[in-house]
């Protein structure tokens, strides 16, 4: 049964409640860094690691330090500084014991320790699984990939953009947005698959 | 309500975390090679790859490495190789002067179109319409996607085919690398005798096409002493560090596509 219930966890995470396109988190790196597949890859990478990592830590944060003294308030703050500290932590560790991935990852991971999907993903999971630390995981995890998926299919997209006959007054930035906008919707047609 | 518990647990965690990094940065430290900063100082920063490296830094750490010789730069040249070469205490050979060379001499004038060309003017996009509107499928579209990627101003197109302006080219491949028929390659400055032609058709196809392509006649091989010459799938290419810059294979050449060119004598103007 738990098998079950985190199987519709991560599904519904990648597909029906996308991060970047069902939540609008994450929306910076989504723009910044889509323009090309590779670049788009190891962000991705970098943020399915911090997101399962982070989604874990926070919520045993959460369990063990805030909600024994009822802080439940202090989330929000708190788990910035636990996000920030361990990403810095794992750079740290990455850049000594395993190089090629720090090379692969390196200079993607300070940036997204701000990235609100990162936040998002904690704060979320303290409002849907407060219980169950496997069940934040994978909502941690299902949510990088989720990322990922967004990134690379809009990279696919902004590769074609690059050889269309874009309108003067559209160029760079508005299509960009408004194709965004497109496959946004086209997520939206997953809705209905856990109704 | 008690101010003072969470104020407690958030400092002691901000501590915390703070001795934890500090201690993390130090018990795991990577050593970095204080000469790769010096190194990265003096080159030029164009972070154009053409060392076969990730940028200026990738190469920096690889040349203080040792797994790169300190003569790879050819934005910087000689003088950039020499700074290195002081930094690390190694004698550096010669750098090799390259330029890049366009295999393509099918001007409007004597290559036919397939088609008219309607769409963006830009050699990739030309390209996905039956190799593009050029009737040789191999030649330069002249669309200048190179010359886009050129951030020197040593390429431009005349009568549809790139040329490049050796005086100014740095050989750093950009342009090699934007061509999507992948007819720009990096050259000595002193190879004075190419075979300005990548097509692979058969020798009828192509002279019906184009009046100066490489036929594949294998002429030039026959009067060739030293072998430098060779013909793969219809089309010849010169050996440059074998040539011997005798010309023999000029006069011979029924198509013209090999032809004499000097890049450091001819000064061209952009136009």
């Amino acid at each position: 049964m738990i098998v079950r219930d985190l199987g519709i966890i991560a599904l519904s995470t990648i597909l029906v409640h996308n991060f970047v396109l069902s939540q609008f988190l994450g929306i910076c790196p989504f723009l910044g860094v889509s323009k090309k597949l590779d670049t788009a890859l190891g962000m991705s990478g970098a943020v399915i690691f911090v997101m399962t990592v982070a989604s874990a830590v926070t919520w045993l944060v959460n369990r063990y330090l805030l909600a024994p003294n009822s802080l439940a308030y202090m989330q929000t703050i708190s788990f910035i500084l636990v996000i920030a500290a361990l990403v810095q932590f794992i750079e740290i560790l990455m850049k000594k014991f395993m190089p090629p991935l720090y090379n692969a990852l390196g200079i993607y991971l300070p940036l997204i320790t701000t990235n609100c999907a990162v936040l998002g993903v904690a704060l979320l999971n303290m409002r849907d699984y407060p219980d169950s630390l496997a069940r934040a995981t994978v909502h941690g995890l299902a949510g990088g990939l989720g990322f990922m998926l967004a990134l690379v299919l809009f990279a696919g997209v902004r590769e074609r953009l690059e050889l269309c006959d874009v309108p003067e007054c559209l160029e760079g930035l508005p299509i960009t947005l408004i194709s965004a906008g497109l496959v946004s919707l086209s997520f939206f047609g997953f809705q209905g698959l856990f109704a | 309500m008690n101010v003072f518990v969470p104020t407690l647990i958030l400092s002691a965690m901000g501590i915390l975390f703070g001795l934890a990094l500090a201690f993390a940065s130090k018990a795991f430290a990577v050593k970095a090679d204080a000469r790769a900063a010096e190194v990265r100082e003096v080159l030029p920063g164009a972070n154009c790859a053409a060392c076969g490296y990730t940028g200026c830094d990738g190469y920096a750490a690889a040349v203080v490495s040792g797994e790169a010789a300190p003569n790879l730069c050819s934005v910087g040249g000689q003088a950039t190789a020499e700074k290195i070469g002081a930094i690390l205490g190694l004698s550096v050979g010669a750098v090799e002067r390259r330029v890049a060379r366009v295999k393509c001499a099918g001007t409007s004038a004597v290559c036919g179109t397939k088609y008219d060309y309607e769409g963006i003017a830009d050699c990739a996009a030309a390209r996905l319409v039956h190799d593009g509107p050029s009737a040789c499928g191999y030649g330069c579209l002249g669309f200048g996607n190179c010359v886009k990627a050129c951030a020197y101003g040593a390429i431009f197109v005349r009568d549809g085919v790139a040329e490049v302006v050796a005086s100014r080219c740095t050989a750093c491949g950009m342009c090699a690398a934007a061509c999507p028929k992948k007819l720009i390659e990096l050259l000595p400055v002193d190879a004075n005798y190419t075979v300005r032609c990548a097509n692979m058709d058969r020798g009828a196809v192509t002279r019906k096409n184009c009046a100066v392509g490489c036929i594949g006649c294998m002429r030039c091989v026959k009067v060739c002493s030293i072998g430098a010459i060779s013909v793969k799938n219809n089309l010849a290419s010169i050996d440059q560090d074998k040539c011997r810059r005798c010309g023999e294979c000029v006069k011979v050449c029924p198509q013209k596509c090999i032809n004499y060119y000097d890049c450091l004598l001819t000064r061209e103007k952009v136009g």
